[in-house]
């Protein structure tokens, strides 16, 4: 029966945007991480998605989706002069993550919106298939 | 009276639109996938084509009958997109989440004309 292959699919695209969401939340948890060097500091972390191909069958239209990977944003970092800043490096500059505020909120509010699509897209299947269920009772 | 044309054309309706609700909710999965082309296919064309046109033919003994119902990789379209991307992304969620929902409760009345037809059956068998 196909419809069972929409949560599998529904379910892949409900696991990438919450992995969107997790990034998002480690993202602005760490926003305010400074540290005295590049190596160290915090740097804004995003998902790369791609679609989840059918090997065996490749015309399948049933595409699911699955995080590629997680990119650091090569957006150079803020630095900033703090001398008396404990972690502040010999020249008396501290290095602030380079994770953009508004970016992450639009990203947390879009992850979220994607995430409840599919949310509904299950209960209509679901509804559906309960539905097959009763026929001809 | 033959069981299969009891249900008329029905019971292949109702596999389609199972068929449509999978591809939809593959673009709504996708809906943030760089470069991922909206996909659906057309629900009366795909119909009006000969029903056994949507197996795939099983020419040696031990090639898999695919599931029934199966669209033809050649009925497969990409959607226009109405606001391109700059990802590539043609998936647009308003329109398939509509979509999706017509075609949930198209698929909602497909059961409903093959419950019909299933109860006028089974007053016919019992008489009562």
């Amino acid at each position: 029966m196909s419809l069972f292959q929409i949560f599998d699919t529904a379910a892949t695209g409900m696991s990438a945007q919450s992995m969107r969401l997790n990034l998002v939340a480690s993202n602005l948890a760490n926003g305010d991480a400074v540290s005295s060097s590049i190596e160290q500091t915090y740097k804004s972390r995003q998902p790369v998605f791609r679609a989840l191909l059918n090997e065996i069958n490749p015309d399948d239209p049933a595409v699911g989706v699955r995080v590629a990977g997680v990119v650091e944003s090569p957006t150079p970092l803020r630095r900033e002069y703090l001398p008396n800043h404990p972690l502040a490096d010999k020249d008396g500059y501290v290095f602030r993550p380079n994770v953009d505020m508004v970016e992450e909120m639009a990203n947390m509010i879009s992850a979220s919106r994607s995430y409840q699509s599919n949310v509904e897209v299950v209960n209509s299947a679901r509804q559906m298939l309960s539905a097959a269920l009763r026929i001809g009772e | 009276m033959q069981l299969d044309n009891a249900f008329g054309i029905h019971s292949q309706a109702l596999d389609l639109r199972a068929r449509r609700s999978e591809v939809l909710a593959a673009n709504l999965a996708n809906v943030d996938t760089p470069g991922y082309k909206a996909r659906d296919f057309d629900f009366q064309a795909v119909l009006r084509q000969e029903i056994p046109a949507l197996r795939l033919a099983v020419t040696q003994a031990d090639h898999l009958q695919t599931e029934q119902g199966l669209v033809p990789p050649s009925q497969m379209q990409y959607r226009e997109p109405m606001q391109p991307s700059l990802d590539g992304n043609t998936v647009d969620p308003d329109l398939e989440y509509s979509n999706f929902a017509a075609n949930a409760l198209e698929y909602q009345a497909s059961l409903r004309f093959l419950d019909g037809r299933i109860k006028s059956l089974m007053l016919a068998i019992k008489g009562q």
